[in-house]
């Protein structure tokens, strides 16, 4: 549980970050695709932006994981529900890093 | 040679006489033969002290001496008579009717509870995580082989953990608890407030190998902080404190 709470702080700093990096702009602005396509390529921010991915991964599906604990109980059901979040975190993960790499192998 | 009036006389000549009379709804169940709960209303006359597990005792005594309860000292010192009074978990012997502002009183058997019959509940699982804790001081040393005859303490050490020693293991805590009622395997209020009394004791040695116990998916983390553990306490320990407390040596914000 303590990776939860951990999870959390960690994200609530990295995103307020996040929402003033954006206030750089205006919000119609920061959305256009040059910029977006720009945010990525520019390394810092988007290693920033892959452990907000990781942060919020982690702390969502260990959240959706103790929500679905406390409903139901018993040895097959609780290792189904912490097996299947786990990969369902990885998958997420994967998926939003996806868009950094295919952006900077310049696929995109 | 005087004869001896039988109970049953002895009963039916106790007087029921009182100005005011309510009504007492009384839930029956048994597990072993029914499906569903239902409910018998009885007409009690009562006085300004009358509680409600005298008025159930009255129902035994007058009306139908089949009604399940458990009871013994009558004064909330031992943790019997828990039950669900017009919809909050309270200690029958502890609640006089005339506190409830109520014409109508309806008892029902604590909640996350097995009912054994009508209002009396199993209280197994409640003694199993009660147990789980180790509920004792643990020490290397003992008072039997130690040279000290005694353990001495500041009255700021006691204060750390007395009021939860109060705890008379009644139950309502565990009844009023919403985790309780959805996480079958969850410890619980009481055995948790009690895991603290004994870390926060500075005579006891055993605090790692509780806090090992407790830091389980079905331990401490599923509290949801709803603090109606520490509402219905009938001895005003404060358990949703207890474990914050707890968390706090979890997390290392306490040592």
């Amino acid at each position: 549980m303590k990776i939860h709470y951990g999870t959390a702080l960690a994200a609530v700093a990295l995103v307020a970050v996040h929402v003033l990096m954006r206030l750089t702009q205006s919000f119609a602005e920061s959305l256009e695709y040059e910029n977006v396509i720009a945010n990525y390529q520019f390394l810092p921010y988007a290693g920033m932006l892959e452990i907000i991915l990781i942060l919020l991964s982690v702390h969502g599906f260990n959240g959706l994981r103790v929500i679905l604990l406390e409903l139901k109980q018993g040895r097959v059901y609780e290792k189904a529900v912490s097996y299947g979040c786990v990969a369902a975190m990885i998958g997420l993960i994967a998926y939003g890093s996806r868009t950094i790499i295919m952006v900077n192998m310049g696929i995109v | 040679m005087t004869q001896v009036p039988s109970i049953a006389e002895e009963q039916l000549s106790t007087s029921l006489s009182s100005s005011k009379s309510v009504t007492l709804r009384i839930a029956r169940f048994n597990p072993e033969h029914e499906n569903e709960r239902k409910f018998m209303e009885f007409t009690i006359p009562y006085e300004k002290w009358t509680t409600v597990l005298e008025a159930i005792l009255e129902v035994k005594k007058h009306f139908d001496h089949s009604v399940a309860v458990r009871y013994s000292c009558r004064q909330a010192t031992c943790g019997s008579c828990g039950m669900i009074i017009n919809g909050k978990p309270r200690l029958a012997c502890f609640t006089k009717i005339s506190e409830l502002d109520s014409d109508i009183v309806t008892v029902e058997p604590m909640n996350n509870f097995p009912i054994i019959r009508d209002l009396a509940v199993r209280f197994e699982r409640l003694f199993d995580t009660h147990h789980k804790i180790k509920p004792y001081l643990i020490r290397d040393d003992s008072e039997i082989t130690s040279n000290e005859k005694e353990f001495l303490q500041s009255p700021e050490e006691l204060e750390q953990y007395i009021q939860f020693s109060n705890c008379i293991k009644c139950g309502l805590c565990n009844s009023a608890c919403p985790t309780m009622a959805t996480d079958s395997s969850f410890v619980g209020p009481q055995a948790l407030a009690q895991a603290y009394r004994y870390v926060a004791d500075s005579r006891d040695k055993g605090k790692d190998s509780r806090l090992k116990v407790i830091d389980d998916s079905h331990g401490i983390w599923r509290c949801h902080f709803a603090g109606s553990c520490s509402q219905v306490c009938p001895k005003g320990v404060d358990p949703a404190m207890g474990i914050q407390f707890l968390r706090g040596y979890l997390l290392g914000f306490r040592s």
